[in-house]
């Protein structure tokens, strides 16, 4: 599904770049729930927004559902977010003055779907969160939990191939952090590869497999010993 | 292309944001504002001086003869100049290609009776054509014809004032006043533009007058109206040619300038044209300016309310919208609160000029107000404006990478 081989990305400051990512190799299968983990400044979003297409990489190849990711051009990559993947963001980033279920139809939007089945697909996801009283609701009505929620719920609703999550429990407490990871871990068993970056070991442990980034280079990748075993 | 869809968001993103909407929205509707009651009082004073001089036709020359005052090839100084019928024809075959109209005219005061009520009005003995000359309307009856001039028919039509003084309420068609002992029917009662001294004019057939005072050939002045295709630079060349035929006929000094006197509205219409063609630049620039100002107020909004929206673009770019969707978005937004909030400010101006206009007129503005066309075209400009204003910023938001977008806030 991500196929990544040697990336490197540096963010120019002033004259001089900065060298974040310094040749990052790492496959995710279909399937797949993967987290990140690694100090603040490793590169661990960096590497997400440029899986996620949200900024481009300087070098090595990225390889995105078997597609070579180069040169792409805004109208083709906002094409491919919109198809293969979906954002949850540690600040949730809903639009203020849309309601929860508007938020959620809005990929729906920009997919070209009218608009009565788009608010039918939205409702339907946010019952999936457990959301469908707040449809109406703005986010700001809407407790930390809650936001996060819709915002996965927005995510999913275009039935994207790879789900990318930017520290999605990073502003929640730990009952809201749970109910977050059993959603994605849901998402996850019914087949769409999740892609998570945290800084919480028992985020991690939730997770399938985890990534260790230091400074730009990945120093450890395993497996988790599966949890319980149900 | 009618997108409901877009329409939706858009309705949705400006209701959301009042505050921003109603700033953008002042703004245009500001300039437009003032754009509209410039163009209005502009157009006021143009029409203040239209109206002063549609009192008499435009193109009126009139040329009158006095004593001479300089010696000229043997003759006295002090001489009287007197115009005669010759004098008539004379000017219609020389002249004839560059003049309208032309009408002899004798004028003297008379003193008019009707029943009980006398009074002294101004009597003048002309041609049918001098109707033209006076922009005077008949408002009953008739103006005088070629078979009255023929017949020396003892006809008059008197002005509006003539039969309001002698008539009172009643109509005066068709009655019979008496002028220096002679019988008049009047065949026709006229008003004029010029105003009440205008109306207190009575109009008989010049042969009539010609015959009654003197019984002789004389006549006191000539009206004339120019070809109306002449330039004015070329009927004020006119009158000067024809003011010299009229010297050498009559043996005055070319540089006499009392003996054979001429007034050509075309001088007048010179300096008016040029003022009124001086006046519509001034009105052009500082529409245009306002509108231009207009214009920048709203690109600099535009650019503002892209940077608040930095954010939200960046979600929307990350749920998939396109650059393309998102300068369309910001696109329409603007024309859209252009084009509502600039006619708004159309309305409120027209409006004001309106109720406003009556009271402006000491100020010499009459009938200040705004022409369907330059409604059409501020609209046009507006909606035109409201892409330009949105298209720069919208193009610079669309090219914001989606992740530096989604830091911003
Ligand atoms: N747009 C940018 N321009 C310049 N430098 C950047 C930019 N974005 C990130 N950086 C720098 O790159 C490095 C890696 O940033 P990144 O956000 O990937 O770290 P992170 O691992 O996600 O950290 P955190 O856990 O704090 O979120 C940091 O030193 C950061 O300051
Ligand atoms: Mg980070």
């Amino acid at each position: 599904m991500i196929r990544i081989e040697k990336l490197h990305k540096s963010y120019p400051i002033g004259k001089d770049s900065l060298h974040v990512l310094k040749g990052i190799d790492l496959h995710i299968k279909e399937g797949e729930f993967v987290s990140i983990m690694g100090s603040s400044g490793s590169g661990k979003s960096t590497l997400l927004n440029i899986v996620g297409l949200l900024d481009e990489h300087d070098e090595g190849d990225y390889f995105l559902n078997g597609q070579l990711i180069k040169n792409l051009n805004e109208k083709k990559a906002a094409i491919l977010r919109n198809k293969f993947l979906g954002f949850v963001f540690q600040s949730f980033n809903l639009i203020s003055y849309k309601t929860a279920l508007e938020n959620v139809a809005l990929p729906l939007y920009y997919k070209g779907i009218n608009r009565k089945d788009r608010l039918k697909i939205a409702l339907e996801y946010l019952d999936k969160v457990g959301l469908k009283a707040w449809a109406n609701h703005l986010p700001n009505e809407l407790s930390g939990g809650q936001k996060q929620r819709v915002a996965i719920a927005r995510a999913l609703v275009t039935k994207p191939k790879v789900v990318l999550a930017d520290e999605p429990t990073g502003a929640l407490d730990s009952t809201t952090t749970d109910s977050v990871m059993d959603l994605l871990k849901d998402i996850n068993d019914e087949g769409m590869t999740v892609f998570v970056i945290t800084h919480e070991e028992e985020v991690a442990e939730q997770t399938k497999r985890i990534v260790r980034l230091k400074d730009g280079i990945i120093i450890s990748d395993e497996l988790t010993k599966p949890a319980k075993a149900v | 292309m009618f997108d409901l869809d877009r329409w939706r968001e858009i309705f949705q993103s400006i209701s959301k944001n009042k505050l921003r909407s109603a700033l953008s929205g002042f703004t245009v509707a500001f300039a437009i504002l003032l754009f509209t009651l410039l163009f209005g009082i502009g157009n006021g004073l143009q029409n203040t001086f239209k109206n002063e001089f549609a009192k008499d036709a435009m193109n009126s020359i009139y040329i009158w003869s006095n004593y001479t005052t300089k010696a000229y090839k043997g003759n006295q100084i002090g001489r009287r100049i007197q115009f005669k019928n010759d004098d008539f024809t004379f000017l219609k075959e020389n002249f004839g290609d560059k003049i309208q109209t032309i009408s002899p005219r004798i004028q003297r005061s008379e003193d008019v009776v009707y029943k009980d009520e006398k009074d002294r009005y101004t009597v003048r003995g002309v041609y049918p054509e001098y109707y033209v000359l006076e922009s005077a309307k008949v408002t009953e009856g008739r103006f005088l014809n070629y078979r009255d001039i023929n017949e020396k028919a003892k006809v008059v039509v008197i002005g509006r004032m003539v039969e309001k003084d002698l008539f009172g309420q009643l109509s005066a068609f068709g009655k019979q006043i008496k002028m220096g002992g002679i019988i008049y029917k009047v065949i026709g009662v006229f008003s004029d533009p010029g105003g009440d001294s205008d109306e207190r004019f009575i109009y008989t057939p010049f042969s009539t007058m010609q015959r009654l005072y003197g019984n002789n050939d004389y006549l006191d002045e000539f009206g004339i109206t120019y070809n109306p295709n002449l330039s004015i630079d070329a009927a004020i060349a006119f009158g000067v040619k024809m003011q010299r035929a009229l010297k050498k006929k009559h043996n005055v000094s070319p540089n006499d300038q009392r003996g054979i006197g001429l007034n050509n509205y075309a001088s007048g219409n010179k300096e008016v044209s040029g003022m009124m063609f001086g006046l519509s630049i001034l009105i052009l620039i500082i529409g245009f300016g306002t509108l231009i100002a207009g214009i920048v107020g709203i690109s600099n909004i535009m650019v503002y309310i892209v940077k608040e929206r930095t954010k939200e673009l960046g979600i929307r770019k990350a749920v998939g919208a396109t650059p393309k969707a998102i300068v369309a978005m910001i696109m329409q937004e603007a024309m859209f609160i252009t084009a509502i909030s600039g006619y708004v400010g159309l309305l409120i101006g027209v409006g004001i000029l309106e109720i406003a206009g009556p009271s402006l007129e000491k100020f010499f503005i009459l009938n200040p107000g705004v022409s369907q066309p330059v409604v059409i075209g501020a609209t046009i400009i507006l909606i035109l404006a409201g892409m330009i204003a949105g298209y720069l910023p919208a193009k610079k938001a669309a090219r914001i990478k989606p992740v530096v977008a989604l830091n911003a806030d």
